[in-house]
């Protein structure tokens, strides 16, 4: 049975990847349960944000501390992975550090990756100094309670362990020791082990790695964490025009234009006409399209946005960073209700709005954008907005009465205030 | 003053058989407040001062439909933009002017989806145009060292990217410039825009105009510039409320005509 450990390694790969594809499958589901959307503007420039924001985490530095700490954790991480891949072969091949036959360079590879093992190390021991020791103030929001926080802590749990399994499988490999090449850091890890079975403590830190980081692979998926995978579709999907512009809605441009038709049959029903007719705005994540559920999941709930939003600033109940977070929470609710159900989803007599966000939030935004401007991974939360906003007033009636106020000196006078159209040039003799 | 002002209206131009160069699209607040009547004024001063061939739109013009899409409405928005668009391409306007970034980037980024294409400049850029082809000279004197600090509109700054032509007018009357601790980017809402000009704030420990208005007074200006009408009435509101007499709330357009005595 020598190869034993082979099969069980296989085995435990298959399953640990086998299981992420199934969540990954059951979030583009949960995606394209939202409404399709066109994405035009040049696809270079989509490119080049992409490498930009995501790849080159060009908003990230906007805060250098954190924007610091961030790249180091970020490629640390993403390079100590390629250590990984000789992990795999070595679990499938049996073999024992495959790559160490490519000599000196090997040992460069391992130092860089010891190096920056402890740079990641110690860039997340200040995380979680900001998160639990100094409590900065966008950790400690009220949508920030229970496994938002948690979840906040144990990524950080978990690259200390996975950092530290990685220099300890090292500091006990005698024959990596002997070498005496690209073990910058755990030569001086090593002494703590003398005396140790060293084989069998570098044997489980090495199985403990692997399966650690499939772990982390499939906790993703219920984790703000799911960043790291996401944050590349959705600045790619990033807006390409003005902050400031807001879509007109198709549908209305085709009631309007029956309207101001003197032509116009006003019966005649527009094609298709055996359709329900056409829900304004969103209350629920069905109503919203592909690219704000796609932001929803990608949302890393920094709070950056929270905590440059005049609203939140001042008291009010309105926090961006929560309106992503109950977004992906009632997206993944409505998921479940279809696991449960067959794949059919059964109503449950719940909704976004008002079960998850309240219209007084939705009242407090002055579309400033910094909320959009903040977000580092290009996500807009001032969308979402607008549009639970659209449905409360086209489909609810259900604007403060001042703004129904504002609406009515619209329609009638033209203005905000009821003033006559007509006496719209008298400043001119003032 | 106002009987040597010349302000011809579209309609009057059209009778002519004349087009004027650009369009001055006055705005709601332009037209009725009394406040922004006055930066409205300023503006006009200007514009004959450097011989700019301009005309109003006057009783035809009417809301571009701004708070009413921000606040979710997007039947009466789209109703103002065709009927407002009709009448423009009526003119065949080719560009238009505005003081009101609400105004601006309605006309700028929505209207063209509705068939109404124009060249559309916030009155900071045509100025800083202006003065740029040489038709316009601002005389720095009264303001030479004076403190004055910019309050980026969030609809000419972050919506539309243009931090520069509005702080170049400015440094060219000779003042000191301070930046507040949030600028540009990061500039702080006066707390108007998405409809909130029309109503009461939601429940909070603060109103975000007086926010704004301890940032400004954190830099120790004499005069608070603004870009927009209705971040000059929360600004002016907000030093009513915290530093009266103190500080001054003026539009760039008002320090220009100011400073050249216009
Ligand atoms: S756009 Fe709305 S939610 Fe975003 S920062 Fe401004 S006020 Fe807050
Ligand atoms: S929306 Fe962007 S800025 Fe706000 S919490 Fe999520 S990732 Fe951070």
């Amino acid at each position: 049975m020598a190869f034993l450990p082979n099969i069980i390694f296989g085995l435990i790969l298959v399953g640990g990847i086998g299981f992420f594809v199934r969540n990954i499958n059951k979030l583009k589901r949960n995606i394209k349960l939202g409404q399709s959307v066109k994405i035009d503007g040049a696809t270079g420039q989509r490119w080049s944000n992409m490498a930009r924001i995501a790849l080159g985490q060009s908003k990230m530095v906007t805060r250098p501390i954190s924007g610091i700490l961030h790249v180091i954790v970020y490629v640390g991480f993403i390079i100590i992975n390629i250590e990984v891949l000789e992990i795999i072969l070595d679990g499938l091949l049996g073999t024992h550090r495959i790559f160490s036959s490519i000599g000196p360079l090997y040992g460069v590879l391992i130092g860089t990756f010891e190096v920056l093992a402890v740079l990641v190390f110690l860039a997340v021991v200040v995380f979680w100094m900001r998160r639990n020791v100094v409590r900065l103030k966008r950790f400690l929001s009220p949508e920030m309670k229970g496994w938002p926080k948690q979840d906040g802590n144990l990524i950080l749990y978990f690259e200390i362990v996975l950092m530290a399994l990685f220099i300890i499988m090292n500091a006990t490999d005698a024959p990596f020791q002997a070498m005496n090449s690209g073990n910058v850091v755990s030569q001086f890890v090593a002494p703590w082990f003398d005396g140790l079975p060293l084989a069998a403590i570098e044997r489980t830190a090495w199985w403990l790695h692997i399966i650690g980081i499939l772990f982390f692979l499939n906790y993703l998926y219920y984790s703000k964490h799911l960043h790291i995978l996401l944050a590349f579709p959705n600045t790619f999907y990033g807006r390409l025009t003005p902050n400031g512009q807001l879509d007109n809605l198709e549908s209305v441009t085709n009631e309007v234009k029956l309207m101001m038709d003197p032509d116009a049959d006003p019966y005649a029903m527009p094609d298709g006409s055996t359709q329900d007719p056409e829900k304004f705005g969103a209350s629920d994540v069905f109503d919203l399209n592909r690219i704000q559920l796609l932001n929803a999941y990608t949302c890393t709930e920094c709070g950056r946005c929270t905590s440059e939003c005049p609203a939140n600033q001042t008291g009010k109940k309105l926090s961006p960073r929560k309106i992503m977070m109950d977004t992906r929470d009632r997206l993944q609710e409505v998921g479940q209700n279809i696991d449960a159900n067959k794949g059919n989803y059964v109503p449950d007599g719940k909704q976004l709005l008002w079960d998850y966000i309240s219209p007084e939030e939705l009242w407090a935004c002055t579309s400033c954008n910094a909320c959009v401007e903040a977000c580092p991974i290009s996500i807009n939360p001032l969308s979402i907005i607008l549009e639970m906003r659209r449905f409360l007033v086209m489909e609810q009636s259900a604007a403060p009465t001042e703004l129904n106020t504002m609406m009515t000196n619209i329609e009638n006078n033209g203005a905000p205030w009821p003033y006559n159209q007509m006496d719209r040039l008298n400043w001119k003799n003032d | 003053m106002s009987e040597t002002l010349k302000i011809p209206t579209m309609a009057e131009l059209h009778a002519q058989g004349l087009a004027p160069e650009v369009l001055f699209w006055v705005g709601c607040a332009g037209s009725f407040d009394d406040r922004a009547k006055k930066i409205t004024k300023a503006l006009v001063k200007i514009l004959n001062k450097a011989k700019v061939d301009f005309a109003v739109l006057g009783t035809e013009e009417s809301c571009t439909g701004d708070p009413a899409k921000r606040a979710g409405n997007e039947f009466l928005f789209q109703m103002q933009a065709v009927t407002n668009i009709e009448v423009m391409n009526g003119y065949s306007v080719k560009k238009i002017v505005t003081a009101c970034p609400h105004c601006f980037n309605t006309l700028k980024n929505e209207y063209p989806d509705l068939g109404g294409q124009y060249e559309v400049v916030h009155h900071t850029q045509f100025l800083k145009q202006l003065l740029d082809e040489g038709r316009l000279s601002i005389e720095g004197g009264k303001f030479k060292g004076k403190r004055i600090t910019f309050h980026d509109p969030c609809y000419l700054g972050r919506a539309n990217d243009i931090y520069e032509a509005p702080r170049d007018l400015i440094q060219k009357l000779d003042a000191e410039l301070v930046e507040m601790k949030n600028c540009r980017k990061k500039g702080l809402c006066c707390g108007a825009g998405g409809a909130q000009m029309f109503k009461d704030a939601e429940p909070g420990n603060k109103e975000i105009n007086i926010e704004r208005t301890e940032q400004a007074m954190e830099v120790k200006p004499e005069i608070i510039a603004a870009a927009c009408p209705f971040c000059n009435t929360m600004m002016t509101d907000g030093v009513k409320n915290k530093a009266e007499g103190q500080i001054q709330v003026s539009d760039v357009a008002e320090l220009i005509a100011n400073a050249d005595d216009l």
